[in-house]
């Protein structure tokens, strides 16, 4: 990491070379602040106060420093319910969906397993033919998944890139472990508990960090199904209905929620507000992962 | 960018990420993920043994097994195999209140309507426009930004501004949406002050149908340029050294190392993540165009998944709607076996 490979260490580094140097270092300069730049903007709007943010002139620090768009928005009707959906969607959907997805991948890589080829190419077949959309809200309402919270899970529930992901790596794990276990007189459901679930941790929080992120992220699904109930919608929706409804002018969803928005039509700093509480909750969760998904992308990048 | 924008997973916002692409048995192909420390082992199940059981002790010896994953094959065959039987909906006349038997058949007369709507050329030219400017600029920028993260000896700075580009991939289109309608608007956004500083007239950025595409490709980009140099930057971390070494001795310089030997031993993972690209060209999803777009841009912003649902779910035409997404993924396969089809030619290697 210290030495580029293109250096040659002999040599000292001629004016060309530094000057190279300073070019690259000025260009990727250049993309983390436009990278970062957005980021602080509403940070620092977020936390101004709404009769000197109209003023214009916000950069990266509060001019009028408050707490007030954040108490505004947190006793502000469909928020704090969102927020609390948001959540739970993320952590159910992402322990199910977790569980879900490792159990199969520990059947799929049992050799001995019966259905064990039928199992890869009926899970494979999914990932290159879709229904497509309408198809599939049809599907949900037939199966009156409409205006439920396990629309949100159960879709998603088994996933099957994660599943191949998860098999690939208990593959590389030594089957004695299997083995010996079996001879303790360990069942095949306790082999996966106890024994390989145990040793997939770096797969496992790679995978729960890309369906967290899926979750939280997610607006669509409540934006189709369930749109009109507002117990049920989540933070990403909302914020959608309220940055639509202001940047357009005209209503995203329909015209009941036009109404309702009318009213909440939010000053820019409670918007930003609601953008960072629907921001900063996902990116404080991968600083902590990314040791783990960097090393996974590194394994599931093709070598040579 | 996947095949996944179509499926229930996508829809519920799980996309996968980039190396998602990477078809199975690449990521089956892969080294232990232990670092080689263990050998993968065979199970070998001496033969005479297997062909004495019968399927019924077999089974009932593997009951813990197919409980673990009998019900979740049920789940997706209702998520993902019945949409697929959906499809018969594009030949019909489909009413919901009725049963699958009782349906109208109307052939392709759905189809032969969709190709006679001016809207759906519209939006065909839509996707088509912003999958391959989004292919000239989305694809190229990251290896041009792997390379020269390559390049960094400091390893602290290089840390620093990979994290940094990481970060954008982990917020969701809708608050990525909000950030570019405050970057761009007219009022106070930073790009229109640096605009006016120059002494330029400021631009209605998100106004213009005009600059609607680079808008959509442009903050794509913005987005995941970070995420997708990693699968490069592990690529050159492949690289065996003694290559860069011989170079230097034959007197190579920094241009000519990175020329012939950086890219040659990154070009096999270019051409997979190139195919796959080409493949998903038609398939571009939605969600960009819905939340960065608006009344005054619609006629920049109307894609075919835009379209299905505008038909579909807004107008209650399921079968047209329907017609539409079975072109559109009918489109996508024969794109993608196409690229893959080409480049075992070319290469003699399978992406798919």
């Amino acid at each position: 990491m210290s030495q580029s490979p293109y250096r040659n260490p002999l040599q000292k580094p001629s004016v060309m070379d530094r000057v190279v140097d300073i070019g690259i270092v000025v260009v990727l300069l250049l993309v983390v602040i436009v990278t970062l730049y957005p980021f602080l903007n509403v940070l620092a709007i977020s936390f101004n106060a709404s009769s000197d943010t109209v003023k214009g002139g916000i950069t990266i620090f509060p001019r009028a420093f408050t707490f007030d768009n954040y108490r505004t928005i947190f006793s502000f009707g469909s928020i704090p319910q969102a927020f609390l959906i948001s959540v739970l969607r993320t952590v159910v959907g992402t322990v199910l969906s977790l569980i879900a997805c490792s159990m199969v991948a520990y059947v799929l890589s049992r050799k001995d397993f019966v259905f064990r080829n039928f199992l890869s190419r009926y899970l494979a077949i999914t990932m290159y033919v879709s229904g497509g959309m309408i198809p599939f809200f049809i599907l949900i309402r037939d199966l009156h998944l409409m205006n439920t919270f396990t629309v949100y899970i159960l879709p998603g529930l088994v996933n099957v890139f994660f599943i191949f992901m998860i098999r690939s790596f208990i593959d590389a794990l030594p089957y004695e472990l299997q083995e010996s276990a079996k001879l303790d007189g360990a069942n095949d459901f306790t082999i996966f508990w106890r024994v390989i679930l145990p040793l997939c941790k770096p797969v496992l929080a790679t995978a729960a960090l890309f369906i967290a992120v899926g979750q939280w992220n997610s607006w669509f699904d409540t934006y189709l199904f369930n749109g009109s109930n507002p117990d049920l919608t989540t933070l990403q929706f909302e914020l959608m209905k309220i940055l639509q409804s202001t940047q357009t002018g005209q209503d995203a969803v329909n015209g009941n929620d036009m109404a309702r928005n009318m009213q909440q039509v939010s000053p820019e700093s409670i918007k930003m507000a609601i953008t960072m509480v629907t921001t900063v909750p996902i990116l404080m969760v991968y600083p902590f992962l990314q040791r783990y998904f960097v090393a996974g992308m590194t394994l599931g990048a093709v070598k040579g | 960018m996947l095949w996944f924008e179509q499926s229930p997973q996508a829809q519920n916002g799980q996309s996968p990420p980039l190396w998602a692409t990477l078809s199975t048995d690449l990521i089956q192909a892969r080294p232990p993920v232990t670092g080689g420390r263990h050998m993968q082992m065979e199970r070998t199940i001496p033969a005479e043994k297997k062909r004495k059981k019968g399927l019924l002790s077999t089974l009932s010896e593997q009951k813990y097994l197919l409980f673990m994953s009998v019900p979740f094959m049920v789940l997706v065959f209702i998520f993902s195999y019945i949409p697929i039987w959906g499809w018969t909906m594009a030949f019909q006349r489909y009413r919901p209140s009725k049963t699958f038997w009782e349906q109208e058949w109307v052939g392709f007369a759905n189809f032969v309507k969709m190709f006679e709507d001016p809207n759906f050329y519209l939006a065909l030219k839509n996707t088509l426009g912003m999958s391959v400017l989004g292919l000239i600029i989305g694809f190229t920028m990251p290896i041009l930004f792997a390379l020269l993260l390559n390049e960094l000896r400091n390893g602290f700075f290089k840390r620093f501004v990979q994290t940094v580009s990481y970060l954008p991939h982990f917020v969701s289109w809708v608050v990525v949406s909000g950030l570019v309608y405050k970057m761009l608007s007219t009022d106070d956004g930073p790009i229109n002050q640096l605009i006016a500083m120059f002494g330029y007239e400021k631009v209605q950025f998100m106004a213009k149908s005009e600059y609607f595409w680079f808008v959509v490709v442009l903050s794509d980009l913005w987005k995941e340029l970070g995420w997708n140099t990693i699968i490069y930057l592990s690529a050159i971390t492949a690289i065996d050294g003694s290559l860069y070494e011989a170079a230097k001795v034959d007197g190579a310089n920094r241009w000519q190392l990175m020329r012939h030997v950086t890219l040659p031993g990154i070009s096999r993972v270019i051409v997979i993540l190139l195919v796959l690209s080409i493949g998903h060209l038609i398939s571009i999803g939605f969600e960009k165009q819905m939340l960065l777009g608006n009344p005054l841009v619609s006629d920049a912003s109307q894609v075919l998944d835009l379209y299905a649902l505008k038909y579909g779910i807004g107008e209650n035409n399921f079968s047209f709607g329907t017609a539409i997404n079975v072109i559109n993924s009918v489109v996508g396969l024969m794109l993608l076996f196409g690229a893959n089809g080409f480049f075992k030619k070319r290469t003699g290697e399978s992406v798919i």
